[in-house]
């Protein structure tokens, strides 16, 4: 069902050949404002080649059908195209089959956890109460802290986090992960700082006082291998629009025993077993997670960018990436007035680039490079308490994917010039 | 500005109202003060209203954000400090209405002023709310300042 990328990928070895990626993202041609569109906003959302797009197209046009609800050809059809896609997305990660469920994006699939740990019987591993912890960090986006935080006011449990460093980095300080921590849930790597964190290292904590881990891969799993038996995390959240798919699909996976013991967060349609008047039995996973129609095309279109992402080789991303990472860094050390927010080394660090342009709001920095062309993200990115805490209101944020190329990264340095002397 | 962009929403009026803006500080003495914020983005703003015998005696401010939003908030100030209050909410009404406007709306100078500046910016809908910030502030604290004042007259 999925495109073959053989002809044109690169075997290990050879020259990346951006270039020919590039022509697989039609609106990488188009102008903005009278420039070549330079789109440095993938750690916001990526776009999607022509081989995901056809995947879906071909799925919807020849096989599209509700799943798992009928004997009708189209029905198995589809049933047979979704749980394929579920298979292709679960070898991705280096996960089973059965523990791969499919959500809207990292938000709900986070929330899902939250929400049924709240709904777990008293005593259960995953029952919170008074007294027991709940240990964030403080770089998380959003979707990682707010379910928390509301877990945390439905049950009476403690949320603490672990702070952060001048230089952008986790304080891993001793005393934040006690014996009363039940869950540890962290981000893989900050939207905002770029910074990669050292996922073994808390997990280690954790298990210590067996805490439960939870992870917020949606920047790692598009732009790194990743592999879900090697973080040894209990349950880890990704998205698709992140990873070249469409908006609308995302990922939760989960231990296996886990996800077995652990009950329903919504009710409905597929999650059921038997379902009488006054009570209902459920469905074992992933089904149990999954009420309601799927998104189902959208889940093939994930697979289809599972299957490019592995065809290019998330090595030569990651290497691809760090390359343009390394070159922006260096160039923004060279412009006086500007300051990046996060790691400045290449050091466990991603291809989000957090910056401020002295003396000009991020706003007006972003809105300056946008009528040259330059796609970057400005604000506080989902993650409020991180700007607040480097003693900004905003930031501007440049990140790479595949398909970004070392001249790119040269317009955007020379934009930043471009807006220094204009907001002079 | 050395480097004019065509069709750029910073207009000349904009950058001299950023660089150097009208009645900024908070001042004594007042009715009501807000703070109002753009979770969006992060810019803030409190502001402090006057309001004596139906007239906007002064409106002072402090706060953080970008240009739109900073700027926005200094034309406002000029053009509602010393009006009855009927006649400075009408003036916000036709301001909300040019930022609603998607670059429709051929804005009336002797209404507006220098607020007929900000007609590029409707064209940008991420802007539009760092335009209204300041209005947005200055209007919830009017209606306080005035709920006040009738309370006490009463």
């Amino acid at each position: 069902m999925t495109a073959v990328l053989a002809d044109r990928a690169d075997p290990v070895g050879t020259p990346y050949d951006v270039e020919a990626i590039r022509r697989d993202f039609a609106v990488l041609s188009r102008e903005v404002n009278g420039k070549p569109l330079v789109y440095l906003d993938s750690a916001s959302s990526s776009h999607k080649p022509r081989q995901v797009l056809d995947a879906e197209r071909q799925f919807v046009e020849q096989h599209y059908s509700n799943v798992h609800r009928g004997v009708h050809t189209l029905s198995q059809e589809a049933t047979d195209a979704y749980e394929q896609a579920r298979a292709t997305v679960a070898a991705f990660i280096g996960a089973r089959h059965d523990d791969v469920v499919f959500t809207k994006n990292v938000t709900e699939s986070i929330n899902l956890l939250a929400y049924s740990f709240g709904n777990a019987a008293p005593g259960s591993r995953f029952a919170l109460g008074p007294g027991d912890e709940v240990v964030v960090t403080e770089m998380e986006h959003h979707s990682n802290l707010v379910p928390w935080q509301m877990l945390c006011q439905r049950t009476g449990a403690t949320l603490k986090w672990f702070g952060l460093t001048d230089d952008g980095r986790l304080d891993l300080q001793a005393g934040v992960i006690t014996e009363r921590t039940k869950v540890v849930a962290f981000i893989h790597q900050s939207n905002l700082l770029g910074t990669v964190n050292d996922v073994a290292e808390i997990v280690r904590r954790a298990k210590q006082v067996g805490a439960l881990t939870v992870l917020d891969a949606a920047q790692s799993v598009p732009h790194m291998p990743v592999d879900v038996t090697a973080l040894d995390v209990d349950f880890l959240a990704f998205t698709g629009h992140k990873l070249l798919a469409p908006s609308g699909v995302g990922v939760l996976w989960g231990r296996g025993e886990l996800l077995a013991d652990l009950p329903p967060f919504m009710g409905g349609g597929s999650m059921i077993e038997v379902v009488e008047m006054a009570t209902s039995t459920y469905a074992p996973p992933p089904e149990r997670f999954e009420a309601g129609t799927p998104v189902i095309s959208q889940a093939v279109a994930l697979a289809a960018a599972c299957d490019y992402l592995s065809a290019v080789g998330l090595d030569n991303v990651a290497a691809h990436e760090a390359a343009l990472t390394a070159r922006l860094l260096d160039g923004l050390r060279r412009i006086d007035g500007v300051r990046v927010i996060g790691p400045d080394s290449m050091d466990m660090r991603g291809s989000a680039v957090s910056f401020v342009v002295e003396g000009v709001h991020p706003h007006d920095v972003g809105q300056s490079l946008d009528d040259i062309g330059i796609a970057v993200r400005v604000g506080h990115h989902c993650a409020a308490p991180v700007v607040k805490r480097y003693g900004v209101p905003a930031t501007t944020r440049a990140s790479s994917y595949l398909y970004n190329t070392a001249a790119e990264i040269d317009v955007l340095l020379d934009g930043i010039e471009h807006v220094k002397r204009f907001w002079a | 500005m050395s480097e004019a962009v065509p069709d750029s929403m910073y207009q000349e009026i904009i950058l001299d109202h950023y660089r150097n803006p009208h009645h900024k500080g908070l001042r004594d003495p007042f009715d009501v003060e807000v703070h109002h914020t753009n979770p969006t983005c992060g810019d803030e703003v409190t502001m402090r209203v006057r309001v004596h015998d139906n007239v906007v005696e002064d409106v002072s401010y402090d706060g953080q954000g970008c240009s739109i939003s900073q700027a926005s908030t200094s034309v406002m100030t000029d053009l509602v400090i010393g009006k009855q209050v009927d006649e400075a909410l009408a003036t916000s009404d036709v301001f909300l209405e040019l930022m609603q406007s998607r670059g429709t709306m051929e804005p009336d100078e002797d209404v507006l002023e220098d607020g007929i500046a900000f007609a590029g910016v409707s064209r940008y809908p991420a802007r539009v709310k760092c335009a209204l910030l300041g209005w947005m502030a200055w209007k919830d604290a009017t209606a306080q300042a005035v709920a006040k004042s009738t309370k006490e007259t009463s």
